[in-house]
């Protein structure tokens, strides 16, 4: 179905669009964000600088943001969706001109106000071009080879962009990102086996390259790799992040040590304590019930995002909150398996509660998407 | 453009499909999630508290406080203060030269500590703390803490730091102590555990050495809770330690200070020896220096200062400085012939000024010589020839046992750094130690002290006091540990014939108090206190045939390093023998113009225990000794207190 189906009679609009809003999802988003304002108060040690109070004026900034977003017809942003890619490329490759060096990588673009992660941005703007695509492509061509290969070369053109920062972890979360959009969007299952096996294939030939002069990654990373396989080989070096986390998770118990309580956080054995590692906190102060209780809300919000898509009958919504779905469930599971010990420490934060600018505006920025397409559903 | 509703549909169908597979497989990572989580927060648990625990929670040795050292009449020679100093911890403060240019704009940092410092900043662990400003005063410390928020990893600390308030006139008797070095630990069997704190501090000499393991104490320990850069946070529970033992030592301050001042100027070293008890009184070694300054680590400048100084300050001369007794061996070489029969008191020996001895001839100081002498007349006038015949007479192996019963050529115990044995020589130490047979020539310059016999002031003192006494005297430093009285040094009867010691020692009062005695100029006059004493004067050089004919070069237009030791024994009052004292003045020339009278005047301190009066002098010398007492007292000014310091 396409927009030329929606009637003005059928969308609501003006004023009334508010009451179309999925106003579970967005009870469900703030209730994860007041957990990651708590969190932040207590790692600040009970106050609400520096932490707290800037995430929160983030977070009403990214209600802003979803609210404005939201009430924009669909078919303004799936028209967009070309322009909003191109754009991200091209604020890509600036990072490689006047991107500032953090850790390691150059990842940022100072805008003045906040720095932003063009990265993270890109994760937005590629579920958005490539659902506007499958919207575009009859279904009868999903599968066939060369409108396969488009929307692969969609994917790999910031996928290595991005590995160029470099920045592993954010250049596998794109390639999961679209091939997952691709994924729902019907592309037949064996090119996904094909490329299944070709990526084992490269994971061995990357570990293979390693020591030689065709190393495909930096040296850190393949250090972080190792550090994941065996934590203990270098428990005051590389291992640290990841024994301290698993510590700080496991001390916490049933219930938790309680708030503002943790040692691990409060004597600062664990490394980015506000960022990327905020859940062991959670989880060392508010113990199993705690860490468990947020798994939920983030189930939830994925819950009712998938059934709000699958409620909706335009193809580019469809695609697009379930692609927004899939990011957001990235975030958390990455990060979770990170901090718990079954994943490599890549830079992934706990979406909404970690603080940082970027990933909460990109992900509301996405929330918002899914809204208009709620709003301005076929009705 | 519009697509048929078939494909729509379809597309529906699928979409729906793939989102409930993506969903499954979403809720499958779900669930391997939270099983991580349980494994993790519900089954490990304990385990991973305890790890938690392990980190946070530090046990710390908490460092006795060091034992404090006080005089006889508890004044403190040794204490311990508040020491001030910055520490910086690398991980926590970031950009360190920043860091220290902000702190050097609050405070003055010396350059060669900073320098130091710097090194160990970027070669030990990030989370070493590394002392940036030592001693640093109260103000500064002051200054530093109001600013810590704009100094990360700068921490001021406050520690306890050994102090000398007495500075030079203990240096060698307490000695000094300083931080652990990687040789004192090679040295010591199994440290205790506090050595291994940085910069604890252990006696590296003297009694502070030899008695670390009264002074040092025990350490207590503190779990605390620390954070990731081993800060502490806070102190959960503590157990204390043992502080170290306070000792009193034997020495008077009051007649220590006036003997240090009093040995002012020259390379020496005099000890006073209570007759009773064996304390010692004092002891002083000249020229002195600063142990406070070994404490904060003395500069290189410093210290070659020290090792450069001809008069060689580092040494304790009054115990580890051995010197050939000269004419105060006398005694000893007398007593043996008494005791052995060999001469009667008043058999007389004919002196022409020397003596033939297998084809070499033995001088007697006074060339011309002294005619018939008797024993008495012997030791007053210091006749050598008198010496010279009664070692032929008594053999060498009844003089060396008489010196060691008078406490020569045997080690004393004293806790005190390189306490030298002496040398009282026989037969047999010659031949394992130089390969060579006795002479008699041997025998003959042992009598008079020369050669091969040595002695240190200390023994002088102890020989002085067991002659004074009869008894074997032993020395005595330690008073009272924490007020428990130490045993005394009084000692047994030393089972010599006591006519025999009554003759020798009037020859002594007589070299003191008669007109024709070699000690006469340095008398004194105060009938209670009166004393006997023995010049000796000991040569450290050859005098050839050569010289002997051209005339004997005199003292004083020799270099320094040649001329003769000083040396004076003495003891008094001589009815009741109360203090025995021994000077050493090294290359002073002869024992009665450059020892005698600073030992007439440590020996009326000691007895007085302050100024004597002026008519316990000589009438002639006294205008000379009021001046000299003025300029002392200038020169000590804490010779008015007394026992008021105590602790």
């Amino acid at each position: 179905m396409s927009y030329l189906e929606y009637t003005v009679k059928t969308t609501p609009t003006g004023p009334r669009k508010v009451l179309f809003f999925n106003w579970g999802l967005i009870v469900l988003l703030t209730a994860v964000a007041c957990v990651g304002f708590l969190m932040l108060y207590s790692v600040a040690g009970g106050s609400f600088s520096p932490w707290a109070e800037p995430q929160m004026k983030r977070f009403a900034l990214g209600l802003g943001v979803m609210f404005f977003v939201g009430l924009v017809p669909i078919w303004f942003w799936r028209n967009m969706s070309v322009v909003a890619y191109l754009a991200s490329i091209l604020l890509l490759l600036a990072v490689e001109v006047v991107g500032i060096e953090g850790k390691g990588a150059q990842r940022w673009i100072d805008l003045g106000f906040m720095r932003l992660q063009p990265s993270e941005l890109m994760k937005i703007t590629l579920v958005m071009l490539l659902a506007a695509y499958y919207d575009r492509l009859p279904m009868a061509r999903t599968s066939r080879p060369l409108w396969v290969l488009i929307p692969v070369l969609l994917i790999l053109l910031p996928v290595v962009l991005v590995l160029r920062q470099p920045d592993l972890g954010t250049s596998i979360l794109l390639l999961c990102t679209g091939s997952l959009v691709m994924f729902l969007a019907g592309v037949h299952w064996s090119y996904f086996a094909a490329v299944i096996a070709t990526g084992i294939g490269t994971v061995t030939a990357v570990f293979q390259s390693r020591g030689t002069d065709w190393q495909m990654l930096a040296n850190y990373q393949y250090k972080r790799i190792d550090t994941f396989l065996d934590p203990s080989s270098d428990p005051l070096g590389a291992g640290y992040h990841i024994t301290q986390s698993k510590i700080a998770l496991g001390s916490g118990g049933w219930t938790g040590r309680g708030f503002m309580q943790g040692t691990q956080s409060r004597l600062n054995f664990l490394p980015e304590k506000h960022t990327d590692f905020i859940f062991t906190t959670l989880a060392e102060e508010f113990g199993f019930l705690g860490a468990f209780s947020l798994l939920c809300l983030y189930v939830l919000i994925i819950v009712f995002s998938i059934s709000t898509a699958l409620s909706n009958k335009d193809r580019f919504s469809s695609l697009l909150i379930l692609g927004v779905a899939v990011t957001f469930f990235l975030f958390f599971a990455v990060n979770m398996s990170m901090v718990m010990g079954l994943a490599p420490v890549v830079g992934v934060p706990l979406p909404l509660v970690s603080y940082g600018g970027s990933a909460m505006l990109i992900l509301m920025l996405g929330f918002g998407f899914v809204q208009s397409a709620h709003i301005h559903k076929p009705r | 453009m519009r697509r048929p509703t078939r494909d729509t549909a379809q597309s529906q169908r699928k979409i729906t499909r793939r989102g409930l597979i993506l969903g499954g497989a979403q809720a499958g990572f779900v669930g391997l999630l939270a099983l991580r989580m349980r494994h993790l927060q519900v089954e490990q648990a304990d385990q991973y508290r305890l790890l938690a625990d392990e980190n946070r929670i530090n046990i710390r040795l908490i460092p006795p406080a060091r034992g404090r050292i006080f005089d006889r009449n508890g004044l403190v020679v040794a204490e311990n203060i508040p020491s001030y100093r910055i520490t910086m911890v690398r991980e926590e403060a970031g950009d360190i030269d920043e860091v220290i240019a902000r702190l050097a704009r609050l405070i003055e940092l010396d350059e060669a500590e900073l320098e130091s410092a710097l090194e160990d900043l970027k070669e030990l662990r990030g989370d070493t703390p590394v002392t940036i400003a030592d001693r640093v005063s109260w103000e500064a410390i002051s200054r530093v803490a109001v600013n810590t928020p704009s100094l990360p990893g700068v921490t001021p600390e406050v520690g306890l730091s050994r102090h000398y308030p007495l500075a030079a006139d203990y240096a060698h008797i307490v000695g000094y102590v300083g931080p652990v070095s990687d040789r004192d630990l090679e040295r010591i069997d199994a440290p205790d555990a506090l050595l291994l704190i940085p910069r604890f501090q252990i006696g590296k000499i003297g009694l502070e050495s030899r008695r670390e393991d009264l002074l040092r104490g025990y350490a207590g320990t503190k779990r605390v809770e620390v954070n990731a850069a081993g800060r502490v946070m806070r102190e959960l529970d503590r157990r204390e330690g043992q502080a170290g033992a306070d000792v009193q030592i034997s020495v008077d301050n009051k007649l220590q200070t006036y003997v240090s001042a009093r040995l002012e100027g020259e390379s020496a070293a005099a000890v006073v020896i209570d007759c009773d008890s064996g304390d010692l009184l004092a002891c002083a070694s000249a020229p002195s220096f600063d142990p406070n300054l070994f404490v904060r680590g003395i500069s290189v400048a410093d210290y070659n200062a020290l090792l450069e100084n001809q008069y060689r300050p580092l040494p304790n001369k009054a115990v580890q400085g051995i010197y050939p007794p000269g004419s105060t061996f006398k005694m000893i070489t007398a007593l043996a012939a008494l005791e052995d029969g060999q001469i009667d008191v008043n058999e007389t020996v004919y002196c022409p000024g020397h003596l033939e001895v297998s084809n070499r001839r033995f001088h007697c100081w006074k060339r011309a010589g002294h005619g018939n002498v008797n024993l008495h007349r012997s030791l007053r006038e210091s006749c050598d020839v008198f010496y010279y015949e009664l070692a032929l007479r008594t053999g060498i192996e009844k003089i060396s046992a008489m010196a060691k019963r008078l406490g020569l050529g045997v080690p004393h115990e004293l806790p005190m750094t390189s306490v030298a044995a002496g040398l009282a020589p026989t037969k047999d130490w010659k031949l394992a130690s130089k390969g060579e047979e006795w002479v008699i020539g041997d025998s003959v310059n042992s009598a008079i002290g020369q050669g091969f016999v040595l002695a240190s002031p200390l023994q002088l003192a102890i020989m002085t006091a067991r002659l004074a006494t009869g008894r074997a005297v032993s020395p005595r430093l330690v008073k009272s540990v924490d007020g428990v009285d130490q045993p005394t040094g009084h000692g047994e009867p030393l089972g010599l014939n006591e006519n025999n010691l009554r003759e020798v020692r009037k020859a002594m009062f007589a070299v003191s108090n008669n007109r024709r005695g070699t000690g006469y100029g340095s008398r004194i006059i105060a009938d209670a206190f009166r004393m006997a004493g023995k010049t000796g004067t000991s040569q450290v050089r050859n005098i050839t045939a050569a010289e002997r004919a051209r005339g004997v070069t005199r003292n004083a237009d020799l270099p320094w390093n040649r001329r003769d030791h000083a040396l004076f024994v003495d003891f008094a009052p001589f009815d009741n023998p109360k203090v025995a004292v021994a000077v050493v003045v090294e290359h002073g020339g002869g024992g009665s113009r450059a020892a005698a009278p600073i030992a007439r005047d440590i020996t009326l301190q000691a007895l007085y225990g302050e100024d004597p009066p002026l008519d316990a002098y000589p009438a002639k010398d006294r205008a000379r000794i009021r001046d000299l007492q003025e300029r002392l007292r200038r020169r000590r000014p804490g010779s008015g207190t007394d026992g008021s310091d105590r602790a």
